[in-house]
């Protein structure tokens, strides 16, 4: 370990190796260990398998509990706010496990001390809109406040809990399976580095944050078993998620770039910005492994939902190149990267 | 030039669209058949060229371009990053100002390059006040937004020189001070062409630099090292058809300069943007990291804009700074041959294990522009066949053993 590493840096929490590494390495490290307390079994997904949420058997269903916590800055942009991400990204962590139908969530607030409370209540006017969107209760709650320069602004944490039959994994791709990504992919990333840099996109890009139960839902009867991994591209956008789902199922995964669907204002700001839509955050996507049989079945349930109308059909999994992301680009082909860290604009 | 637009399914703004007129597949294919054409019949001999424009490597890259080059087309990645060609003193002398509770602007590549010993990154992780900007037009905004002292440490070739120059010739608040390590493109491409060891039998010049200096600048080169230059743009389409360009004019051994980037590049390049240029840059000589003194390589602010001068107004903390001992690791760093087209990165053996973007040894490994970044960027290795396919030797010359 080098010098560097002694500290926490941004990386760490940037949804790359460095994250990964930091989980395994030390929040999961217990639970991994041969015989430890916690450890994954026939009855519990838990923190070794390192996905969205976790999975504990109850008679023939499971239980699926996630926790999350959320900071962005600034706390208001184009297409949402930190009150609708917290709602939609505990309400989405439980849908990738295919647990569509929420009991409840928990929603903890820290606040900084001077912090308006007019923005608190368009906050919570959304939080509230949002879990009413959703069909997901918040059920309990914490509140603390901090001093200020203690915290930037404002915090929130929540978790949730749901049921379901069948728990969908992000490791279940295999060789001949179809990628399949729900819709257009950058909005959110941009839209708030947009937002932060002050770079005049204006309402050109926004956030495409949105609760995606119903959306999965639809998914999940449409596909059925055909259905095999889901995961959704947060923080590292779709090449973290695929690199984890290929990386844990043991296949590659080829792209066809020219498939990916992107807005025409994502690609111009992604070109100027000289960042790839594909390592930048979303919101209200995911990213769904399926059997060659259920693709059809599956594109056509997903354009029938408001959610899902740019879906498509992006990539193709390969018994080469295990663990890695292949991109077709049209011109040649090439290994696609994750990025491990701050987004830097660049100079020329 | 958009043809056969099939909507997909959903279909909106993101449908799946005709390709740009650059970044036609069809047309790239014609180009690489046209280059195996012309290249094959030098087996064993490949036509050897070199770029100098940290874009167009990342561009190749970005395209996956070197997994289709023709086996008889040898690209090699020239001294084209301008974050990389910093000199080590030139990143400590920001480093000395940031330190010593001066507020540092500068561009975002500029951050992690190492300077002798740290790194802006690492004084501002120790609390000294160094910020990112877009350019010099929002280093001079932050300057009137305060009473203090604000320093712009300029770094790139003439493309952004020009835009620090047309800032400075605005009158802009006099607390806004400059450190320049701006370079200029053209000398260097001398120093490279008479390197003991070097193949390159022709150019591919930068489109956005020529822009500036106009594609005649290189002609006096062209004939004096007897090898032709093309000035080519960054689409896809633009390099191939510059090297399929290039290679023509090596086997024809007419070592011209040609414009393929016309669109944006005259012959005599931009005349306002020239003049601001020479109004406030001089050319002197100065060493480009890793690579060699380059005799008027360096852009410094002329006599006129003495007041601007961070070098100036700090002489005395500056001429302390630059008595730093060396960091671990940098004497094995081979930063210097991968710029000059002499090493790939790939034959340096802290490449990818301690050099990382994290944690860079060399600037080389720092910057988007920079050959290291890009290949590590792009998974270590650029030449990615399909399954199955042999993998071609590796790009770069590896010329040194």
């Amino acid at each position: 370990m080098s010098g560097r590493d002694e500290r926490i840096g941004l990386r760490h929490g940037a949804g790359g190796p460095a994250m990964r590494s930091l989980v395994q390495s030390l929040f999961a490290r217990a639970s991994q260990e041969p015989g430890g307390f916690g450890q994954d079994g026939p009855d519990l997904v838990g923190l070794g398998a390192m996905d969205d949420g976790a999975g504990i058997r109850l008679g023939d269903r499971w239980l699926v509990f996630t926790a999350d916590s959320h900071v962005v800055k600034p706390p208001f942009f184009p297409g949402g706010d930190i009150g609708r991400l917290a709602v939609a990204g505990t309400v989405n962590d439980l849908a990738m496990m295919g647990a569509t139908e929420v009991l409840g969530l928990s929603c903890a607030v820290v606040i900084e001390e001077g912090f308006p409370r007019e923005a608190l209540e368009r906050i919570q006017a959304s939080i509230d809109a949002t879990s009413r969107e959703a069909r997901a209760p918040i059920v309990t709650g914490d509140t603390k406040v901090m001093g200020r320069g203690e915290l930037d602004g404002i915090l929130l944490s929540t978790a949730g809990v749901a049921l379901t039959p069948r728990l969908v994994r992000d490791d279940g791709l295999r060789p001949g399976d179809a990628i399949v990504v729900t819709g257009t992919i950058g909005d959110h990333g941009f839209a708030v580095l947009g937002q932060r840099h002050d770079l005049g996109l204006g309402d050109a890009v926004r956030s495409d944050v949105a609760p995606l139960g119903d959306l999965v839902r639809a998914a999940l009867a449409a596909a059925g078993e055909g259905l095999v991994a889901m995961k959704d591209p947060t923080r590292g956008g779709v090449a973290s998620a695929l690199h984890e789902m290929a990386g844990k199922s043991g296949v590659g995964v080829v792209l066809d770039e020219t498939a990916l669907p992107v807005r025409d204002a994502v690609r111009a700001a992604a070109e100027l910005l000289g960042l790839d839509p594909l390592q930048v955050a979303n919101e209200g996507k995911a990213v769904i492994g399926v059997r060659p049989h259920a693709v059809d079945a599956l594109l056509a349930a997903l354009h029938g939902h408001p959610l899902g109308k740019e879906a498509r059909r992006i990539g193709t999994c390969v018994d080469a190149h295990v663990g890695s992301v292949v991109l077709e680009t049209g011109f040649g082909r090439r290994l696609l990267a994750e990025s491990d860290g701050e987004l830097l604009p660049r100079i020329c | 030039m958009r043809t056969d637009a099939a909507p997909a399914p959903g279909g909106g703004a993101a449908a799946r669209r005709a390709p740009l007129e650059f970044r036609d597949p069809a047309r790239a294919r014609a180009f690489l058949e046209l280059l195996d054409r012309r290249t094959r019949d030098r087996a064993g001999d490949p036509v050897s060229v070199m770029h100098v424009c940290g874009s167009h490597e990342q561009a190749i890259a970005r395209f996956g371009l070197r997994s289709v080059f023709p086996k008889g087309l040898r690209v090699i990645a020239g001294p084209g990053c301008p974050v990389c060609v910093t000199d080590a003193p030139e990143v400590d002398e920001a480093v000395a100002l940031a330190e010593r509770g001066v507020r540092v602007l500068t561009y975002g590549d500029m951050l992690r390059v190492p300077g002798t010993a740290r790194s802006l990154a690492d004084a501002r992780a120790e609390g000294a006040r160094v910020e990112l900007v877009y350019g010099p037009a929002q280093a001079a905004e932050r300057a009137a937004a305060c009473d203090e002292e604000v320093v712009f440490f300029a770094t790139g070739f003439e493309t952004t020189a020009v835009a620090t120059a047309a800032v400075l010739l605005r009158e802009p608040p006099p607390n806004l001070f400059v450190l320049s390590a701006h370079k200029y493109i053209p000398p260097v491409m001398e120093i490279v062409a008479e390197m003991p060891g070097t193949r390159v039998e022709g150019f591919l010049a930068a489109g956005h630099a020529a822009a500036i200096t106009g594609s005649a600048v290189f002609e006096p080169f062209a004939e004096r090292h007897r090898r032709p230059v093309v000035v080519a743009g960054f689409e896809p389409l633009d390099i191939l058809a510059g090297f399929a360009r290039l290679v023509e004019l090596v086997r024809r051994g007419e070592p011209r300069v040609e414009n393929l980037f016309p669109r944006c590049v005259t012959r005599d390049g931009n005349r306002a943007a020239l003049e601001q240029l020479w109004t406030v840059f001089e050319a002197s000589g100065g060493r480009w990291r890793g690579i060699a003194r380059v005799p008027n390589g360096n852009l410094r602010l002329r006599e006129a804009f003495a007041a601007r001068d961070a070098r100036r107004r700090w002489a005395d903390l500056l001429r302390e700074a630059l008595r730093v001992p060396t960091a671990a690791f940098a004497s094995q760093c081979r930063c210097g041959d991968v710029m000059a087209g002499l090493g790939a990165p790939t034959d340096c053996t802290l490449f990818g294990r301690v050099c990382t973007p994290e944690t860079p040894v060399g600037a080389c490994m720092v910057s988007s522009e920079g050959t290291c970044r890009i290949w590590h960027q792009y998974g270590g290795h650029p030449d990615l066949r399909a399954p199955g396919e042999p993998a071609a030797a590796a790009p770069g010359p590896g010329a040194r053993t």
